[in-house]
């Protein structure tokens, strides 16, 4: 338990590293989400123009 | 025999092919990534001992290097790109280009804030003129240009070709912008290293570095392959082969 | 080439507004920054070097902006990309000309501005100097953003925030120079520099320029 508590603080320097990794796994994440959800938007929408045309 | 030599990179003018190319690699850089990521964080925050002189406020390096090299290779990569589109009109190039942008803006953007928080307990202040921090931000300005110009045209070839001409004027920029941001800052103040005192840097933080350094690279890749892969079916929505892909 | 530029610099000069503007908008910026601050000397004194040439920047890139909107908006922009002079020389012209009309008014009113700012009237020749070099490769690199942007409805607003960025460099050696000078110190290491650039300029920009007015007509 002391250990996992002394992990978290960082020596001190909790406040500035768990935001920064914090951030870094958010930019990373939308990096990954955003492209992923357009994409699949986009061939939905390809999909459904061809259900109209045939 | 030079025709055949040559067919490789022919191949990449076409856009299903460069699809399913990146339809292929994109989980294979997206896993491998996961794994060198994965074992970079086990090595930087747990097993790794704190700097001597920093403590563990040197562990926000672990991803702020890898973010600030990303930013600067993926202009290289905008700019390479945007080159081979302006020169041999291949429209695939400028796609490159158009969907590295907002890859690297995001990384300037995580390399300036993981260097505020950084400097906040290092430096005392969230934001000092540093001449690494300076240029940053102006490579962050250069991509926000870069967006917004070749979003702003209607037609989007004339967006990639004009995105192009810009960041081409920005590459020849780009160093000078660097020197003399450097030099400006080493007028108004110290130099201030980032590895406290000299450079030398320990094995037991070096690996965990450069773990990082490569799935940050790697996932970079991915993230590149899926964007190219939006932008590259979102042009040619009505072609036969976005039909085809889509099934 | 002559015709041309006697041409353009007669469309420049027409209307006198357009002379004006970027002029009067340097006066009215480099006044705005004593009424913000204070009016203290020793503090005008510091920050001269600085406002001058940011108000000189802003202002020559504002005055970019109507560069090829004109030309572009009656055809003339098509007509001299058919012409057969070669374009890279056509922009050239074209900026020299338009500096003529708008970046020179604020050099000559630059030592009236010092002037205001408590700046030694000794070190003026720098200042002047300074932005005679400075304000050619600003509106060299203006004149890029102005044909990127010239087909565009929003490119009014797009234009400096491409551009300014890259003026970075011309600013911080620019003011540098100034407050050398103001120092007592001798500024030609500098200056050299930004005579360096000027001459870079000159060499790439006219090529950027066509490729870039080339982008906004097939657009």
């Amino acid at each position: 338990m002391s250990s996992l508590h002394e992990f978290l603080s960082m020596g001190g320097y909790g406040a500035f590293v768990w935001p920064a990794y914090g951030l870094a796994a958010m930019v990373v994440v939308v990096n990954i989400v955003l492209p992923l959800k357009r994409l699949r938007r986009l061939k939905a929408d390809i999909r459904r123009r061809q259900g109209i045309a045939s | 025999m030079d025709k055949y030599s040559w067919a490789w990179f022919h191949r990449f003018a076409s856009p299903p092919y460069v699809y399913r190319v990146a339809e292929l690699w994109a989980p294979w850089f997206a896993w491998i990534a996961g794994l060198l990521i994965a074992a970079g964080l086990y090595g930087g925050l747990w097993s790794s001992p704190p700097d001597y002189q920093q403590g563990d406020g040197f562990r926000i390096i672990y991803i702020h290097v890898p973010s600030a090299y990303l930013s600067m290779m993926c202009y290289g990569i905008v700019a390479t790109a945007s080159t081979i589109g302006l020169v041999w009109r291949m429209k695939i190039a400028h796609t490159v280009a158009v969907a590295a942008a907002p890859l690297g803006a995001s990384f300037t953007f995580l390399a300036l804030i993981t260097g505020a928080l950084w400097g906040k307990p290092m430096w005392g202040a969230y934001w000092v003129w540093d001449a690494r921090l300076t240029s940053e931000l102006i490579l962050l300005f250069l991509y926000l240009g870069f967006i917004a110009l070749s979003r702003a045209y209607e037609d989007s070839r004339s967006g990639d070709r004009a995105g192009a001409v810009l960041a081409l004027v920005g590459v020849v920029n780009l160093p000078i912008i660097h020197y003399s941001v450097v030099w400006w800052s080493s007028l108004h103040q110290g130099s201030t290293k980032f590895f406290g005192g000299n450079a030398d840097i320990q094995t037991s933080m070096l690996m965990p570095l450069l773990l990082m350094i490569f799935g940050f690279t790697c996932l970079f890749a991915a993230c590149l392959a899926k964007r190219v892969q939006l932008e590259l079916l979102g042009r040619e929505r009505n072609a036969a082969w976005a039909a085809e892909a889509v099934r | 080439m002559l015709a041309l530029a006697s041409r353009d610099l007669r469309i420049s000069f027409r209307q006198p507004g357009e002379v004006l503007t970027p002029a009067m908008f340097f006066v009215l910026v480099t006044t705005l920054f004593p009424l913000g601050l204070s009016p203290q000397p020793e503090l005008l004194r510091t920050i001269a070097p600085g406002v001058v040439w940011v108000a000189a920047l802003l202002a020559v890139l504002v005055g970019q902006e109507s560069l090829f909107k004109s030309d572009y908006e009656d055809g003339s922009l098509e007509q001299l990309v058919l012409s057969p002079m070669p374009l890279p020389l056509v922009a050239i012209t074209r900026v020299t000309s338009h500096w003529l009309a708008t970046g020179l008014p604020v050099v000559v009113l630059a030592p009236l501005m010092g002037l205001l700012m408590d700046y030694p009237t000794q070190a003026m020749g720098c200042l002047v100097l300074s932005l005679l070099l400075g304000t050619f490769t600003l509106s060299l690199l203006g004149a890029v953003g102005a044909a990127l942007t010239v087909g565009l409805r929003q490119g009014s607003m797009l234009m400096p925030i491409l551009v300014l960025p890259l003026a970075v460099p011309v600013l911080i050696f620019g003011a540098h120079a100034v407050a050398q000078a103001a120092n007592g110190e001798d500024p030609s290491g500098v200056l050299y520099l930004l005579a360096a650039f000027l001459v870079l300029g000159i060499t790439l920009a006219p090529f950027a320029i066509a490729a870039a007015v080339r982008v906004s007509l097939e657009s």
